[in-house]
């Protein structure tokens, strides 16, 4: 039994059929052939997928498809203004060497970006490594995903987003 | 050439905006027309027959396109998966090979043993059609707990392998040693664990395949560090495709670690079985199954022995190591826990007797091959830890204890007592810097400081030496390995003067893609921007050995030097012939060829163009094209050494070890890209840190359940597990290599360890606690404390 799901992601309209069982993650890479958002576990542990859901960072594996029904989602594919431009986040990781496989990256990023919003663009070491707790990254021993989300507030909040 | 962006330059990653963006190719990512998907059924049970297999009901779920079992790959004759590294026991007899078969046919070894593949089209339904598959299964003994592996009565795992002994190896004459020993003011002695880890790269392992039946073509993507020796393995040993006949892609790989070196049993599956479905097969693991089948590493049980003589000289080393190959012999697990382990017990000392004995077992469990340091962290662990054991028993400063029997910097090349030849090195400024950077003089305040507020502070030392930048052929074939060790490189221009530079090597994290673009940038004057380094595909790259053991840059780098130094002969040529100049005054300078006392030059796009456009060419000297291979074999490993030291409070009434600060001083060598390297060291130390504090796998004694099967029961390290680290460098460059580079990819994993349980055992001597072993979780050390506080009071 299939179900009709429509909704809005990076600003496009989208809709498809799911099954119930369909996660929001599954939708995303699926149906949308959208792969930048990333699984790397099954226990709602890693982080890899988190997205954006009307302006909330999500674990787009602990969420149903249907649940999104109406929803404004943002993913990684969503977040540069333009080809050219990157999102203050994502040139902080660039610039602080905060990533090196790329896989958790996605996740990391989206993460990043609503711990700042949610501070109000005041961060400081102990609260970004504590936010950190639903993300992890083997490769980068955090030491630098840490000097990059403390290095994009600022930036964040001058460029207003 | 010095610039903004050559050698030594902190450039930022080219790679970086496809993995910002999410427009990363993962092999899970690949869109594949008419994909079928598959899902493998594990064996529930550590050690069971198979009594037999019903799929009746399962092949008639929906969506089901085919089920194999190991029956069908016997009656196809598929090989079996191989180990790659013969190692000689102490007879001189090569090890015990039992067979691995690519699926269980008549019995399971290990939870995750693979016993039957689902193909259906779509994922869910393959899942859904493999819970159908009634297997009867009887349940037999298992053999899980290692110290007790080759007890009389443990349940057996192989028949080729009676007693569960893989090989009885050693290295170093026992008798000398034992003599030493005899003559030895003081003796340290220690029992350890090295724990099992499980390496957990963020992408699971994943493959998929596709058969073209119009060209009997296969080809194979998989999350390879390495896929030309996939392809060979597949193609010589498990398959028989023809070499030619099988392309092998890993696009970008979400970490390796080691985990990814391996030929696996279900990417083989995948790529045999896309020719008999007739559409393309994916497959990715989830994360449970990463658990129970990526290969763990580690996993040592061991005693040792240092003498030292009364003013604290090393005299000998005596240690006793029993590994864990798990169930099946994976595909460099025999060469892990000697040649790359027993071979480093010198470290960085002058201990001029040592002698190892390394049994290797069988157990129940999954296969144990390479991780992270693969060996190295296993002998720096001993050799770091029972060196600062003596030091706390002799009462000597950790430090001077280690000061006292660094090999001196004059003695280089020094020979080891254990078949290492180390290049280069100079120990004493290392441990200098660290000691400066950590504060070690105001320690004791700071402890003291500590104390006042309950908590139990500890400092703890570990001077590692390592060998990476696996090595020349020639030595690796006299110690059983089956394959060379060189890398290769292709320098290719196009007519438009743009390059692009294949490696034999593989980056899946790395970046490579500048380093190795650095490289070429540096030495031939091509804008960074103009360059791409190609990496990966079997199709596209010349033969080559992969990444691994620290190796790509000192290697993989090294023939990407001589590739352009051919580039530049060549390019002389053409320039002397376009300058009307004898080509022995052709200069190459900043990327043009000069005339040395002219102004006549070509810029090398210029005579790029003219290989390509030979209309003035001096077609009869010279072949057309710009387009160089070149191999690269090493004359010797590459040895970078390092002091890390950690700095730990505890909790006395919780157990939980906070670290506060953690220091790493390295050399390794030249260092190109610096912001690499220090992202290699950050990841290392936590790898290392992880596995003193947090990480374990655990498999229940009885049953061989893998209890620590997921992110929630494996404790991963996290951010706030964390300070920020605090590193140097020194350098003294590689002799032997053209970039006088050494490998920077697993110190930080090799070192950590030790420098954290120093600590821990540190902090905690003032109240009596002699011994915790990894990892100190909280309960590992509130009981070792309460252990302390109860003997103290008998």
């Amino acid at each position: 039994m299939t179900i009709s799901v429509a909704m809005t992601v990076n600003g496009k309209s989208v809709s498809g059929k799911v099954e119930a069982r369909t996660l929001l993650v599954q939708f995303l890479r699926e149906h949308l052939g959208m792969t930048g958002t990333h699984v790397g576990c099954d226990t709602s542990q890693c982080g890899a997928c988190v997205v954006h859901v009307d302006g909330q960072s999500v674990k787009s594996c602990t969420m149903l498809a249907v649940q999104a029904e109406g929803a404004k989602v943002t993913t990684i594919e969503g977040l540069a203004p333009s080809a050219d431009k990157l999102h203050p986040m994502q040139e902080a990781f660039r610039d602080n060497h905060a990533l090196q496989c790329g896989f958790c990256t996605p996740g990391m990023v989206m993460s990043a970006i609503d711990m700042v919003k949610r501070h109000n663009y005041v961060l400081d070491e102990a609260t970004v490594r504590r936010e950190l707790e639903g993300n992890l990254c083997r490769c980068t021993g955090y030491h630098n995903i840490v000097k990059a989300i403390l290095a994009a507030a600022p930036a964040m909040k001058s460029a207003g987003v | 050439m010095t610039s903004a962006t050559g050698i030594g330059a902190r450039v930022l990653r080219t790679e970086d905006k496809r993995f910002l963006t999410g427009t990363g190719r993962y092999v899970d990512d690949l869109p594949l027309a008419r994909a079928t998907y598959a899902y493998f059924l594990r064996s529930p049970h550590a050690h069971a027959k198979i009594k037999s297999i019903d799929i009746s009901a399962a092949e008639k779920s929906p969506g089901v396109v085919n089920i194999f079992t190991g029956k069908d790959l016997v009656d196809a004759k598929v090989g079996g998966l191989i180990c790659g590294w013969v190692v000689k026991d102490k007879h001189g007899e090569p090890h015990k090979a039992p067979p691995h078969p690519v699926m269980a046919v008549d019995t399971v070894r290990y939870v995750g043993d693979t016993v039957a593949m689902v193909v259906a089209n779509s994922y869910d339904e393959a899942r859904d059609a493999a819970e159908a598959i009634k297997v009867d299964y009887e349940v037999l003994p298992a053999n899980i707990d290692l110290a007790k592996a080759f007890d009389k009565g443990a349940p057996q795992v192989h028949p080729e392998a009676p007693g569960n002994l893989i090989y009885d190896w050693e290295i170093g004459v026992k008798a000398d040693v034992e003599a030493a020993f005899a003559k030895a003011a003081h003796v340290t002695k220690m029992d350890i664990v090295n724990n099992r880890l499980i390496p957990n790269a963020m992408e699971p392992r994943a493959a998929a395949a596709e058969y073209d039946k119009g060209t009997g073509n296969y080809t194979l993507w998989s999350t390879s560090q390495n896929p030309h020796v996939l392809r060979l393995i597949l193609s010589a040993f498990v398959l028989g495709i023809p070499e030619h006949k099988l392309r092998v892609i890993a696009p970008d790989v979400g970490g390796g670690f080691g985990s990814k070196i391996f030929c696996y049993a279900d990417e083989t599956m995948v790529c045999w079985a896309a020719s008999r479905v007739g559409r393309p097969i994916k497959w990715t693991a989830e994360r449970s199954e990463s658990f129970q089948t990526d290969c763990h590493g580690r996993d040592h049980v061991t005693h040792a022995e240092l003498a030292l003589d009364k003013e604290g000289k090393f005299l000998a080393l005596k240690v006793e190591t029993i590994a864990n190959m798990g169930a099946y012999l994976s595909t460099f697990s025999t060469a892990v826990p000697t040649y790359l382990y027993a071979t480093l017990l010198a470290g960085q000392y002058t201990t001029p007797l040592i002698y190892a004995n390394v049994k290797a077992a069988v157990t129940h469990t999954a296969p144990v091959d390479a991780y992270r340091g693969a060996g190295r962290p296993e002998a720096t662990f001993v050799i770091e830890t029972i060196v600062s054991k003596a030091a706390a028993e002799l009462k000597m400063d950790p430090a001077e204890l280690r000061r006292k029997n660094f090999i001196p910097s004059t003695a280089f090349p020094y020979q080891t007592p254990v078949a290492l030849q180390y290049d280069s090195g100079n120990y004493p400024p290392i441990i200098d810097e660290a000691m400066k950077i950590a504060d070690y003089p105001g320690f004791e305040a700071r402890r003291a400081e500590a104390k006042a507020r309950g908590k139990l502070r500890g400092i703890g030392f570990s001077s590692y030496i390592e060998a990476c930048g696996l090595a020349p052929s020639q030595v690796i074939g006299q110690l059983g390995g089956g394959v060379g060790q060189w890398e290769s490189a292709q320098i290719k221009f196009n007519p438009t003067g743009n390059v692009q530079v294949i490696t034999g090597s593989h980056s899946h994290g790395q970046g490579h893609e500048t380093t190795f673009a650095q490289l070429v940038h540096d030495r031939l004057g091509v804008p960074m921007d103009q360059i791409e380094v190609v990496h990966g595909d079997t199709s596209t790259t010349p033969f080559g050995m992969g990444t691994y053991g620290s190796r790509s840059l000192a290697v993989g780098g090294s023939a990407i030097m001589k590739a352009t130094d051919k580039i530049i002969a060549k390019g002389k040529k053409i320039a002397a012939h376009l300058m009307e100049a004898d080509v022995a005054d052709v200069v190459f300078e900043n990327g043009t060829f000069k005339v040395a006392g002219t102004d006549k030059n070509v810029p090398l796009a210029q005579a790029v163009f003219a290989a390509y456009v030979p209309h003035n060419y001096p077609l009869a000297e010279i072949e057309p094209g710009m387009d160089e291979n070149a191999f690269y074999d090493p004359a010797n490993f590459v040895y970078p050494a390092g002091t890390q030291i950690c700095e730990v409070e505890i909790d006395p009434d919780t157990g939980i070890v906070e670290v506060i600060a953690h220091t790493a001083v390295d050399d390794f060598g030249n260092i190109i890209n610096p912001m690499i390297v220090e992202g290699q060291v950050h990841g290392g130390i936590v790898q290392g840190v992880g596995q003193a504090l947090f990480e374990g796998a655990v498999y229940d004694k009885q049953t061989g359940q893998l209890l620590s099967g997921s992110f929630m029961d494996y404790t991963m390290p996290r951010a706030d597990n964390f300070p920020s680290f605090k590193l140097g460098y020194k350098v003294t460059p590689c002799p032997h290599n053209p970039l006088g580079v050494k490998g920077c990819g697993e110190a930080g994993a090799i070192a950590a360890p030790a420098a954290v349980m120093n600590a821990v055992h540190n902090a905690l001597a003032p109240i009596g606690v002699k011994h915790v072993e990894m990892p100190a979780t909280p309960l590992n050390v509130w009981q070792s404390i309460q252990g302390a506080q109860r003997a103290a009071a008998e």
